[in-house]
């Protein structure tokens, strides 16, 4: 085929380009965002106080705000499992009046802005809240202010994230295995543990990624929750957010080791299940 | 949390605001200056205000200087007042990265500091008020609290401001001043933060402002401490370097400074410098 | 439940069931029954229900009327992990995570068996399918006819009372189902139980069963042993699987007066409704009106469209009489046969049949 006249012309002077076959108007775009998502992490590291980087380091409130970081949205990302699967399944494999309203108020913390939803917990589960007062008149539990009420305030907000990600592949995986199974004898339950859930292991694991990624971000709901007190309940957001207001050289550092760690579980996980299957 | 703003919708037009303000202004200068006494009830001298201007204010100041805004706008028609209210360190940060901002009013000459340091201010920053703390408890005061060393008191449930924001930075000092060891629930990010959770009975008792306790009505209860004049808090303001609208910059700190806004501050609370 | 049907429970033996499922327009009933060793096929086009009712019996979907009694037990409010049967399903559904052992092993387990027993029976049943070295393998690494094997062993491992299979040959390539649908005969010819597969492939009916039930739109609408449906079939879906042409009428003597077309003279002797039935290589063509010809049957058609048939060519025609005419391919070309073409057909009496409807 001949290419039309100004293709020719286009393709004598530059035959290279013509060929790879990426259009310029979707590359230049491209370009332009992944500039514009690297530029601000590529930032942090130029003005990144290197020199005194070891001594910020090895400070103790560093490392008790990662630690409690880690020990926080490690629980969240767990405590999600435990009630967040079960509940993706019930979305996604049966069917009940109001399923779609269900649907939409699960997945309501991802659009609520993490602060409003620390506020809605402190009214349910705050010391005088709908719930919480009576934590506390029966079983003397309050839970803001505590390291448990930062696992919940990361839970309220990283959950949606898991029951979104799980119900999908629980979607797209073939319910017919349910089926098989029940035929030859397993309960739901059975039929669920023992066939669904090492189907969608990677779906589930995919989800827990997300949750543990924004719960280790987390910080509205946290902050409005559960306060900020060193080694209790202030986590690496809060550290370096207070930080940033009287020494931005300790927040850049505290913001890098959070990205360090991000990218190497990040990394680690990727490669142990996302690329499996 | 991000500072809190003040009638959020205006501030998405700050270019708008500052083109127009700039023409107003252009406008101003180019007709004879003797015609411009007119309508203006501001200073005698002060050029016609108009625009948009930005003020960055402390949190402990948006009662006051949301009825003080209305005020300024009342006086100079076709100016519009948008405040940004929040930690004064957070808004100090913004300053010196180059937020567009007319005026800044803090919390304490620390945080000011951080402004002047980076030469971003106008003019010398002049101290408008003073504030004193004051422990904040529930209405009634179930828990009978009636000095510092009583927050101290074991099983009772106490929020500070964290050391970076001057109310917590003036609690500690008075904490220090009077030999005490309070170890406090939580930290808060700022003062208004610190109040919430008294309001929302999650906490027993806050360190806060007087005019926050104030401010808060019957929803809290004051209690009052010798210690707090041990720490008491100056409000500097000045008009900034980069101000878009610096006219009006000037005139808001002369309404501040003037009686009609020494008045508003007394009433909130607030102590005369 | 009542046994409307009046049959006393305990009494018989393997499957009794009438099942009615409603399900938005359609609405499946029929009946089924079979005894012990029988091979039942339920042979029906896409959408007549064969695959619900496959599932009725599962226990699947619901019965919405009706009854459904196994050896005596009523099964209709039993779940479907509780009943007694054993499902092969079409593409197999084999557990991807699991070994072909842990496979088979799934319902012994599910059973109440210890982990080693329910892999020692596993491995028996691999044993027995001649796929003893396949134990460890996952189902992906099998191929089609072992992981069909794969299947009827899990499916048999459980000891189900009724085995249902749902288009067991369907996911496989011509070669290997001639090779599995023999084996598969061998294995069901040994299962002792009620076994029910539903297909759409008559020659997978034919060679696998005892009893064929063909469904129509959700209902019976002939059943008998595979001979019989092949000589004298009752619908037109049937005649075609089975290759006949198929017409309804009214006999009279010798001729049968099709409802829609010209009478059919036949050599059988009957009265009142009736099917004629004759192959397609029983028709012959001709290009102009036979004359000498012995032929009572004899019709003006048109050939409306060719297609090749094995080393035939079997012509579609309209006309008179539509009815489909098989042809050698020189035959073809010597009458210039094309889509269009005028032509006379002509069958012997003595090659169609008739039989009362």
């Amino acid at each position: 085929m001949t290419p039309p006249a100004s293709d020719t012309r286009k393709g004598g002077r530059r035959p290279g380009r013509i060929r790879t076959g990426v259009p310029f108007a979707l590359l230049l775009p491209a370009l332009l965002g992944l500039a514009f998502l690297l530029l601000p992490l590529v930032a942090l590291l130029i003005r990144a106080p290197w020199h005194s980087l070891p001594e910020q380091l090895t400070s103790p409130e560093v490392w008790q705000a990662l630690r409690l970081s880690l020990v926080c949205a490690t629980s969240a990302t767990a405590l999600s499992l435990v009630i967040g699967v079960p509940l993706a399944w019930l979305l996604a494999r049966t069917d009940f009046p109001g399923r779609g309203l269900v649907r939409a108020l699960v997945t309501l913390p991802l659009v609520l802005p993490p602060v409003v939803g620390g506020v809605a917990l402190l009214l349910a589960l705050g010391r005088n809240g709908v719930v919480g007062q009576w934590l506390d008149a029966w079983f003397g539990i309050t839970l803001p202010f505590t390291t448990t009420g930062v696992v919940l305030a990361e839970t309220f907000v990283a959950m949606p994230f898991l029951v979104i990600s799980v119900e999908g592949t629980l979607r797209a995986a073939d319910p017919r295995y349910e089926e098989a199974a029940t035929t030859l004898g397993a309960s739901r339950f059975t039929a669920f543990r023992r066939v669904t859930l090492p189907l969608i292991a990677p779906g589930i694991a995919a989800g827990a990624v997300l949750a543990w990624a924004r719960a280790l971000g987390e910080f509205g709901a946290t902050i409005t929750f559960a306060g900020n007190f060193p080694g209790r309940t202030q986590t690496m957001p809060l550290a370096v957010y207070l930080a940033l207001q009287s020494d931005p050289e300790a927040a850049i550092a505290l913001s890098l080791v959070l990205l360090a760690v991000s990218i190497a579980v990040l990394a680690g996980l990727r490669d142990r299940w996302m690329t499996t299957s | 949390m991000t500072p809190r703003t003040a009638r959020r919708a205006r501030r998405t037009l700050p270019l708008t605001g500052t083109a127009v303000a700039a023409l107003l202004v252009l406008s101003a200068c180019s007709s004879s200056d003797d015609t411009s006494s007119g309508s203006s009830s501001s200073a005698p001298g002060a050029a016609k205000v108009s625009g948009t201007v930005t003020v960055f204010a402390a949190a402990s100041l948006q009662e006051t200087f949301t009825a003080l805004g209305a005020e300024f706008e009342k006086a100079h028609p076709g100016t519009e007042v948008v405040f940004n209210f929040g930690g004064s360190d957070t808004l100090a940060a913004s300053i010196t990265s180059g937020a567009p901002a007319d005026v800044f009013a803090a919390a304490s000459s620390k945080t000011m500091a951080i402004v002047t340091d980076a030469k971003d201010n106008a003019s010398a920053p002049v101290t408008f008020a003073r504030n004193q703390l004051a422990i904040a408890t529930l209405p009634g005061n179930p828990d009978q609290v009636t000095s510092l060393k009583d927050l101290t008191k074991s099983g009772l449930k106490v929020v500070l401001c964290d050391r970076t924001v001057p109310c917590g930075a003036a609690a500690q000092k008075a904490l220090d001043a009077s030999g005490l060891e309070l170890t406090p629930v939580s930290y808060e990010q700022d003062v208004k933060s610190a109040l919430t959770k008294v309001e929302l009975r999650e906490a027993d008792a806050a360190v806060v402002y007087k005019t926050d306790v104030r401010a808060a009505g019957d929803k809290v209860e004051g209690v009052d401490f010798p210690e707090s004049a041990d720490a008491v808090n100056d409000y500097p303001i000045a008009p900034l370097k980069d101000a878009p609208n610096a006219e009006a910059a000037k005139a808001f700190v002369t309404l501040v400074r003037s009686a009609e806004g020494q008045k508003a501050l007394t009433e909130a609370g607030f102590l005369t410098p | 439940m009542s046994a409307p049907d009046g049959i006393p429970p305990d009494t018989a033996e393997g499957l009794d069931a009438h099942l009615v499922v409603d399900r938005d327009a359609f609405r499946l009933d029929i009946t089924l029954s079979a005894a012990p060793g029988d091979v039942v096929a339920l042979l029906g086009p896409n959408g007549a229900g064969k695959t619900t009712a496959l599932r009725a019996l599962a226990g699947l979907v619901p019965l919405t009327g009706g009854h459904l009694r196994l050896d005596g037990d009523a099964l209709e409010r039993t779940p479907p992990e509780a009943r007694p049967v054993g499902v092969v399903f079409q593409d197999y559904l084999l557990f991807p995570h699991l070994s072909a052992l842990d496979n088979v092993a799934f319902g012994p387990r599910c059973h109440g068996a210890s982990k080693a027993e329910a892999r020692a029976q596993a491995a028996g049943w691999l044993e027995r399918m001649g796929l003893a070295e396949h134990a460890v393998a996952k189902p992906r690494r099998l191929s089609g006819g072992q992981a069909q094997r794969v299947a009827l062993a899990r499916a048999l491992a459980t000891r189900p009372r009724l085995l249902l299979l749902d288009e067991p040959l369907a996911a496989l390539d011509a070669r290997t189902r001639l090779e599995v649908r023999a084996q598969l005969r061998r294995h069901l010819a040994e299962f002792e139980a009620v076994a029910v597969l539903v297909t759409h492939d008559p020659l997978d009916a034919m060679v696998l069963a005892d009893r064929l039930v063909v469904i129509e739109h959700g209902t019976v609408v002939q059943e008998g042993t595979p001979s019989d449906i092949a000589r004298h079939p009752r619908t037109d879906y049937i005649a075609q699987l089975v290759g006949l042409n198929l017409y309804r009428g009214r006999a009279d003597g010798h001729t049968v007066h099709l409802v829609a077309g010209p009478p059919l003279t036949t050599t059988e002797i009957l009265s009142g409704p009736a099917f004629v039935a004759f192959p397609p290589s029983a028709v012959t063509l001709h290009r102009d009106r036979p004359t000498g010809s012995s032929a009572r049957n004899l019709w003006r058609c048109e050939v409306a469209g060719l297609e090749t048939h094995g080393d035939q060519i079997r012509a579609d025609l309209t006309g008179e009489l539509p009815l489909a005419a098989d042809l050698t391919t020189i035959a073809a070309a010597e009458l210039d046969l094309r889509p269009g073409a005028p032509v006379w057909a002509t069958v012997k009496a003595a090659q169609t049949h008739a039989y009362p409807a």
